[in-house]
């Protein structure tokens, strides 16, 4: 896993190293583009995550951009306290300040060294550690003249750095030569019931991501929809002309159902009224619906939901269909007020 | 049985179908104040002033402290007309010209204005421009005439205006150029065409000018000085006698400028009293011949008596206020004296010539709860009798305004609701056996009756008497004013602390004051001389083992107006109004800290941090003490330095390490900064979540199956920074040099979570934050218009729980509790969209689990409430959404917000001067209360997703009853039907 994270980190600042050097630009216009770059697209993500490893600082990467006359190098430091102890320098951070010709000044390349810990510091550490306290650090508020207006505090908790090293990840937020706020922390996680756990090696492996601010997008404009007046609700746009069936499926299967029923009591009658008048007496037994068919008028079966029977009407088919879809609908609107109901 | 199958599917479709009938966000014109109140103030009174004229003489006309100029009915007080100034437009004097008009001087003596008394409409305006910002004072002079114009005299910024009556044109006006004039009085002696301006220059010099009327010409110009200065008071006793005091405030001066001659007089005020005790403070009256000087003891009434000798005619310790003269007849001026004793106010209304003998004197019991009177006004009437009589308005210490006549209180108004400071919710008591309010039903036949009124009403069939009595019997029969808890937690109670001091329960029901209380506390009192009322925490709210008590309020108070002055703390029952407790601290308060912990008792732990940064513990009992140490490290806040641009972030550290040990003291310390470039950047507005809000999903699942985790963190802060140069008003900085940033920041580690700049956008924001988003107004100076914008923000870092079978199997991340001190994988999503218009204030629905989608609560510059959907701030909308999204309800991408007239909270109301929106939920998922207040209040329920979980109030029972009893009946009938068809068929 840490051979892997070399690995990675080594890849990354080959790429950073060989970058430049790879087209055939020249250093100028390579300026010229991330000036572009910068004002010209509207997320300027500029972290750039530069893991080093310290102790043994990253070799220095300066031979290119050396003769830029618009950069130069600063350096800011890094202080940290143990607990509510008194700050003290802890590291360095050296960058390329940036100036462009519209006068405003960015960083850019920023690198960190750390001082490794003393014996003194180790037990400071230590005592952190099992007391479940907070390491912190702080850099100055402007990187020109530090301390600026004052200094920009992190902290955290001390037994979230370590793991097979110690861990931690800076995140630098920057405005111009200000620095608004330094987000210190543990590069992954940092579970709760935080346990004690000692590391392994006393060295830091830091990750330090400097970071700008994001335009916001612009809100759209639609000149042409305000012309054409739009819809004040926005969401009740005119639905697409549903077909025929679509529209009215809910009236027509119980109609649908209706007929059927009616047309299989039609089928039956001219048989049964055959049977029965060939067999008078076994008319006696018949019960149903057979024997309403009997009496030789036009009848419907309707199931009536409430009681669960089938009811017999001996009247005109039309009169009654009608009232049939009365009951119906009246049914479904105290159905459905009543499952307005609270549950 | 093939059909019965069928039909059930079939059922629950119609079911279906008709519940997602487009939703009606709008109420019917007949649900007009079924659920919603509204109430109208003015704000305490600053000055009043009768009308004298026939038609006039049934009002009074005030202005007040809330910018409000108002005509009141004198028989019962009622508003006639009222407008509403702007926050910036201070009024300095009114007066009433030419028995018709009221003249308003306002906006630091620049704009003068006319209104016509009996409708309140603006007859002229005219603005008034000077060379230098002074004192402005307003005179209408009754019969000074130029040219048959009547004349209104103003002094503003340092130059005289003679202003016409008829017209407000200026017919002259006069510099007074002199640096160091600060002018104190403007005179017109009746009956004389001269002007006298009198004031102090330098601090030891007494300045008159002596001007024409006619045409502003300077007459005479004389000073004299006194070595040892003057205070800048000064009361008039005669149109040629002022009285001073002098700087020490122990002499007394009576300066005299007869003919443009001036002449001082001193008498020391221990000549007239023996024992004057301190410093004394002229209290401002214009009773002629008499003024009122006030030591810290005494009050004390002298007398000037010819060539500038004073005599003592009381001395009183009690409180007592003085009116203006008003002249009742032929040089005779009466003026009231309101004292008080004990429980009783005296008022004697007495001549100006004649102390000893009384017009009027009354004694009227007067609750203890409104405080001491601060202002007394007085107007006579001619009474039956024909002899004069009397009536006085007096305005109390917790700003109610009275009427007194013929001994009592003929009305109040309770106008300290106006000004409102904090609000919050409580509940009411449990409705318990033996106390049962539930009204049963008269008899049948009246509930019989209301209900076919009710079906005739929803038939349309009802005459326009019947819908009144459907109204009216709609708000006799709702339950909804009762004293006890609903099912639906409907009712409850609101306490409101207003500027005074005063505390009101209001019902939510109808709005009816349950009870007020005068804060001990914030009564003025020889230990704290301005006391201060900041905030209401909810103390105690007894809900699971401790049923019996009564849930409290914590005020907390100040003694002055800088945030080192001693705190109190009041404890307040919410059921009766008594004040439990009260509390002076020894430190002062700059933040309070609600702890999200209760003691067996469900008082909550809050956190007190004062202004040396120390934190204490109350309420300061063992067992919090206890529960606190617990969750001692667990406690982090931010404090917000916005006049240096820094927020920190705070722990707290160990005990207090002072001279006392006081185990409630604890020391803390700073975790973090940010600090914002001083030359870049200025924060104008910072909002956090609410405290008590319920966030139901942790997920939301987006229109491909997907899921987003919602990041939902109680600590994070959204703040606004503006450029420094683009903080003044709109339009005062080009697009380029103005830009906005808006934060997003964990309060515990103080990490920056997300970023972002608006060009060309500047304040002022106003924003509101709830669950993983927040919303922000602001104006856009590239497009000219108001813009609002969303930021929503996600968690990465349980993204990947989307597996169902690491889901079935436990094996995902989603309980294992949550470090802010992990690296944050967040990832946000935002949007900007247009809005008419400008904001003064932006709230949310919150409802009680969080399941009812969100309405934005925008209070807009025309004082109504705008229900706006949070779809429409969605920052996932496209132009052209896909099929999937659609059916999740995006709403396709426009550019503006819609503005639905319907959506109007508030309906055809306006809560004039609208300062703040609360939302309280419900018991009942679906609804939310929401009160508006400013001058007014307003006070409603909405249902964001319409009353899922209820029937609507309108539901018709009846017509359900009678669907039921008919196809009963038809059952029976038909049974029997059938079975007699049976019957016969078997005969046959």
């Amino acid at each position: 896993m840490r051979s892997v994270k070399v690995i990675v980190s080594f890849v990354f600042t080959l790429s950073l190293l060989s970058f430049p050097s790879s087209g055939f630009q020249s250093d100028e216009l390579l300026v010229d583009d991330e000036e572009f770059g910068l004002e010209g697209s509207p997320q300027p993500r500029s972290p750039e995550p530069i893991p080093t490893r310290s102790p043994p600082v990253t070799a220095p990467t300066r031979k290119r951009h050396s003769d830029l006359d618009s950069d130069s190098k600063i350096q800011f430091s890094l202080e940290h306290a143990f607990g509510d102890s008194d700050f003290s320098p802890a590291g360095t951070f050296s960058a390329r300040l940036k100036t462009w010709s519209h006068g405003g000044q960015t960083l850019t390349k920023l690198r960190f060294s750390r001082n490794s810990f003393t014996d003194e510091d180790k037990e400071k550490f230590k005592n952190l550690l099992e007391s479940d306290d907070f390491y912190r650090i702080r850099i100055p508020s402007n990187v020109l003249s530090p301390p600026g207006r004052d200094f920009v505090i992190s902290s955290v908790k001390a037994r979230c750095l370590p793991r097979e090293g110690l861990d931690e990840h800076f995140v630098i937020h920057m405005e111009g030569v200000n620095v608004l706020a330094v987000n210190y922390g543990s590069p992954g996680s940092c579970p709760y019931p935080r346990n004690l756990k000692l590391p392994a090696k006393w060295s830091f492996s830091s990750h330090t991501v400097l970071k700008n601010s994001e335009q916001a997008p612009r809100a759209p404009v639609f000149t042409e929809e305000i012309l054409g007046g739009e819809n004040a609700e926005g969401e009740v746009v005119q639905p697409p002309e549903r077909s025929f069936w679509a529209k009215y499926w809910m009236y027509l299967i119980p109609l649908g159902l209706i007929v059927m029923n009616a047309i299989t009591q039609a089928m039956n009658m001219p048989e049964e009224q055959a049977t029965g008048q060939g067999q008078p007496s076994a008319g006696a037994v018949q019960r149903g619906p057979s024997s309403a068919a009997q009496i030789g008028r036009e009848s419907v079966n309707v199931f009536f939901p409430v009681n669960g029977s089938y009811l017999v009407w001996p009247r005109p088919l039309n009169t009654e269909i009608n009232l049939c879809i009365k009951i119906l609908e009246l049914k479904y609107f105290v159905g459905s007020r009543i499952s307005e109901v609270k549950l | 049985m093939a059909i019965r199958s069928f039909f059930v599917p079939f059922l629950l479709f119609a079911l279906c179908f008709y519940s997602s009938l487009t939703p009606v966000l709008s109420l019917y014109e007949d649900q007009v104040g079924l659920m919603d109140w509204h109430q109208q103030y003015i704000g305490k009174v600053k000055q009043a002033v009768f009308s004298t004229q026939k038609t006039g003489r049934r009002r009074v006309i005030v202005s007040t402290e809330e910018n409000v100029i108002a005509s009141l009915d004198l028989r019962h007080g009622e508003i006639f007309w009222r407008h509403l100034l702007g926050s910036d437009d201070v009024i300095d004097g009114i007066d009433i010209g030419l028995g018709k008009y009221v003249i308003t001087l306002s906006s630091g003596g620049s704009v003068l204005r006319s209104w016509n008394i009996p409708d309140g409409q603006m007859v002229w305006e005219s603005f008034l421009q000077g060379p230098k910002h002074s004192k402005s004072l307003l005179l209408v002079p009754t019969n000074l005439k130029i040219e048959k114009d009547n004349v209104i005299v103003v002094f503003s910024n340092g130059r005289l205006h003679a202003v016409s009556c008829i017209d407000g044109e200026v017919l002259w006006n006069k510099d007074f150029e002199a640096e160091s004039f600060e002018a104190q009085q403007v005179i017109q002696p009746p009956g004389s065409d001269l002007i006298y301006v009198i004031g102090f220059a330098a601090s030891s010099q007494f300045e008159m000018y002596q001007i024409n009327a006619r045409n502003g010409e300077l007459l005479k110009h004389e000073r004299a000085t006194f070595s040892s200065g003057f205070l800048r008071e000064v009361s008039l006793v005669s149109s040629e006698t002022v009285v001073a005091l002098d700087s020490t405030g122990s002499i007394l001066l009576t300066i005299s400028f007869q003919n443009g001659e001036i002449s001082f007089q001193q008498t020391p005020i221990s000549n007239l009293v023996e024992d004057p005790s301190g410093p004394a403070a002229i209290l401002p009256s214009s009773v002629p011949g008499i003024f009122a000087i006030k030591t810290n003891a005494f009050t004390i009434f002298i007398r000037v008596i010819g060539e500038g000798k004073l005599e003592v005619v009381e001395k009183t310790n009690h409180e007592t206020t003085v009116s203006n003269a008003l002249p009742i007849s032929e040089g005779q001026q009466a003026f009231a004296l309101v004292q008080h004793a004990g429980s009783e106010i005296h008022l004697a209304v007495k001549i100006s010539h004649d102390w000893d003998g009384n017009l009027l004197k009354e004694s009227i019991k007067m609750d203890q709860q409104r405080g001491l009177v601060h202002k007394v006004f007085i107007n006579n009437y001619i009474r039956t009798d024909k002899s004069h009589g009397f009536r006085v308005l007096i305005v109390m210490e917790d700003h109610s305004l009275l009427l007194l006549q013929q001994g009592a209180i003929v009305w109040s108004r309770e106008d300290g609701l106006a000004s409102i400071i904090d609000v919050t919710a409580s509940g009411l008591p449990v409705e318990r056996d033996g106390v049962s309010v539930a009204k049963v039903e008269h008899n049948l036949f009246e509930w019989l009756k209301g209900h076919m009124l009710k079906l005739k009403g929803t038939l349309m069939l009802a005459s326009p008497q019947d819908v009144a009595a459907i109204q009216s019997m709609r708000l006799k029969s709702s339950e909804k004013s009762k004293m006890t808890r609903d099912h639906n937690g409907f009712r409850k109670l609101l306490v409101v602390l207003t500027r005074a001091g005063k505390l009101f329960a209001l019902h939510t029901g109808d709005g009816r004051i349950v009870w007020s209380h005068f804060l001990q506390s914030l009564h003025k009192s020889g230990t704290c001389q301005s006391p201060i009322g900041l905030n209401l925490y909810q103390w105690q709210v007894p809900h699971h083992h401790a049923m019996d008590e009564n849930p409290s309020v914590l005020v907390i108070s100040r003694c002055g107006p800088c945030s080192d002055a001693p705190a109190v703390l009041s404890f307040v029952d919410t059921y009766t109004g008594k004040e439990l407790n009260s509390l002076s601290l020894v430190h002062g308060v700059v933040q309070v800290i609600p702890l999200p912990y209760t003691d067996s008792t469900e008082q909550r732990l809050h956190l007190l941090i004062d202004s040396d940064k120390h934190a204490h513990l109350y309420p300061t009992t063992s067992e919090a003490l206890r529960i606190f140490k617990r969750e001692f490290s667990n406690i982090y806040w931010y404090s917000v330095e916005d006049h240096n641009g820094i927020i920190k972030g705070h722990a707290l550290k160990c005990k207090c390490t002072g001279e006392v040990a006081d185990e409630f003291c604890f020391d803390t310390r700073d975790l973090w900064s940010v600090v914002f470039p001083s030359e870049s950047e200025k924060i104008i507005a910072t909002v956090t979540r609410k405290l008590n809000e319920v966030v139901h999903t942790q997920a939301k699942v987006v229109a491909d199956q997907d899921v987003m985790y919602k990041y939902i963190s109680r600590n994070l802060l959204f703040v606004a920074t503006v450029a420094p140069k683009g903080s003044g008003e709109i339009g005062s900085v080009t697009p380029e040099e103005s830009w906005l940033v808006a934060y997003l920041i964990d309060t515990v580690t103080g990490r920056i979570l997300h970023r972002v700049t608006h060009h060309g956008a500047q304040g002022p924001v106003h924003a509101v934050f709830s669950e993983n988003w927040v919303v922000y107004h602001y104006f856009n100076l590239r497009a000219h218009r108001y813009e609002m914008s969303v930021i929503e923000i996600y968690d990465q870092s349980r993204a990947d729980n989307k597996d169902v079978w690491k889901l079935v199997l436990g094996k995902h991340n989603l309980t294992s509790p949550i470090s802010l001190f992990s690296r944050p994988e967040v990832i946000t999503k935002s949007q900007s969209y247009f809005f008419t218009h400008s904001v003064k204030a932006i709230a949310v629905t919150s409802t009680a689990k969080g399941i009812t989608s969100k309405q934005l609560l925008i209070g807009t510059i025309g004082d109504q409430v705008l229900a706006l959907d949070k779809r429409f701030l969605d920052p996932r909308r496209s132009v052209n959404p896909t099929q999937a999204e659609k059916e999740e309800g995006i709403i396709p991408l426009t550019d503006s917000l819609p503005i639905i007239p319907q959506s109007y909270v508030t309906h055809a109301l306006r809560v004039e001067g609208l300062r703040g929106i609360v939302t309280v939920p419900a018991k009942l998922e679906s609804t939310t209360l929401v009160f508006a207040h400013g001058v007014d209040l307003f006070f409603t329920q909405l249902a964001p997703s319409k009353t899922y979980d209820s029937l609507t109030e309108d539901f018709s029972y009846a017509l359900l009853l009678l669907t039921i009893v008919a196809l009963v009946a038809a059952i029976f009938v038909t049974w029997r039907l059938s079975e007699r068809k049976e019957l016969q068929d078997k005969w046959r």
